[in-house]
């Protein structure tokens, strides 16, 4: 996906969405399975197809660097990448109606651009400016949009229906996707792909010990993890 | 004089000790505090030594958590299918599990910051979420909550809850799917054998 340009991403969108569109009429429900993943068969199917990819690829990479560069410089870039996507996160905290949240995330775009040099150091959260997580998945569902089935994507990973065309739909705004020229853009998108893979290290260790079945412990733990975001880190309980 | 006023600081003190020990949320912080300091000094856990970390959380960390309420709660419904007996064994397997997991979670540690969320809680509450968040350079702060109930050997976690994630529920679906395969006694059996491979393999590593 690093590789394509242009023509390539919408391309790429439009297999994606008539992929979508497929398993939405294929309609394989499996007898005993889980009811929000009807299409596991295929999700498990990809889910090898991404270890293997990852496990040859993303990973060695990612583990490379993370060797390689100092903490300050790894928090710099993941600063420089959450500085550009603050702007977008506002106007999406704006479309869920939340306008003070919006407005914060307007002044760490501000503070941490000039201030913050580029956005290499976060100094709006030692000002008290504290970072938001919204996408446009998670407004689609505040404005009522269910789940749909979950799906598990090569590269991109898990996804439910919904947050595949939030994703979409980020991904077209990307700031990053727009640097010219096309080879400053291609390192910048490596680089802060590889920068998030470097992130999950951590979190590989806990799920290669945690789980009974990865599969499974991972796409309960997106599901989890999405209604979170989407109820903004308090999301009511759910009875036992 | 003198004397009693030394008496009254001193009961005051005790009052203000046994206090911080029965709120939830100044139990939490003061056994993360713990864990972190020890952590801090600790070159053989930063460098992975899991063992180690194992070792910490037994000591610190284990006494304030209900695995019997932790490992129903994993289950969900499927518990009451469960003997007495079985449960013992589920209880003992799936309590291995998480520890091993999370101590070796421990040996990641870098520079991390826990921040303590204001907490407030309404007299006579027995079950409560303390929430808490893990800050590092560069990337987003991490949501991390405890449940807590109250019991009458003092307050016990009996979830934790990483950006959302209950580390508990999240293997309901995991333990519903063994159960329909096998029974009770493949889920025992299955997390029997998890616990035995991540033991072989820590093994090896320590050999190296």
């Amino acid at each position: 996906m690093m590789v394509l340009g242009a023509s390539g991403m919408r391309k790429f969108y439009r297999l994606l969405a008539a992929g979508v569109v497929g398993l939405a009429f294929s309609g394989v429900v499996m007898a005993e399975g889980n009811p929000r993943d009807p299409y596991e068969g295929f999700n498990r199917a990809m889910y090898s197809v991404n270890e293997a990819v990852d496990k040859f690829a993303a990973k060695p990479v990612a583990q490379v660097y993370d060797k390689a560069f100092p903490l300050p410089v790894k928090a710099g870039v993941g600063n420089f990448f959450g500085n550009v996507g603050d702007l977008w996160i506002g106007v999406n905290g704006a479309l869920q109606g939340k306008f003070g949240d919006a407005g914060i995330d307007l002044g760490r775009l501000l503070v941490n651009s000039t201030v913050g040099i580029f956005g290499l150091f976060d100094v709006a959260s030692e000002l008290g400016l504290e970072k938001h997580d919204e996408d446009s998945g998670q407004t689609l569902a505040v404005w009522g949009v269910g789940d749909g089935a979950y799906l598990f994507w090569p590269i991109i990973g898990p996804r439910t229906m919904r947050d595949t065309a939030g994703w979409m739909i980020d991904s077209y705004v990307d700031p990053v996707w727009r640097v010219r020229p096309i080879s400053v853009r291609n390192s910048l998108v490596a680089l802060r792909f590889v920068d998030i893979r470097a992130s999950l290290l951590p979190a590989d260790k806990v799920v290669e010990e945690a789980a009974l079945d990865k599969y499974a412990y991972v796409r309960d733990a997106y599901l989890q993890r999405r209604r979170n975001q989407i109820f903004d880190g308090r999301p009511p309980r759910l009875d036992d | 004089m003198m004397k009693k006023l030394f008496a009254l600081f001193f009961a005051g003190f005790v009052a203000s000790s046994v206090f911080a020990q029965e709120a939830p949320d100044a139990l939490i912080q003061q056994v993360t505090e713990d864990v972190l300091d020890i952590i801090r000094k600790d070159k053989d856990i930063q460098s992975g030594n899991t063992n180690k970390a194992i070792e910490l959380v037994d000591k610190k960390v284990l006494p304030h958590f209900n695995f019997q309420h932790m490992t129903a709660l994993a289950l969900g419904k499927d518990w009451r299918k469960a003997t007495p007996q079985q449960q013992q064994l589920l209880i003992a397997e799936f309590k291995t599990l998480l520890v091993r997991t999370y101590s070796n979670a421990l040996t990641s540690y870098k520079n991390q910051k826990v921040v303590y969320k204001p907490f407030k809680m309404n007299s006579g509450e027995t079950d409560v979420l303390v929430r808490t968040e893990v800050l590092q350079p560069g990337s987003k702060p991490v949501q991390l909550d405890y449940s807590l109930e109250k019991l009458d050997s003092g307050w016990k976690v009996y979830d934790v809850v990483v950006a959302g994630i209950s580390l508990v529920t999240n293997y309901r679906d995991q333990f519903g799917q063994e159960i329909r395969n096998g029974g009770v006694d493949g889920l025992i059996a299955s997390l029997a054998n998890k616990n035995k491979s991540m033991e072989a393999n820590l093994a090896k590593v320590e050999k190296k």
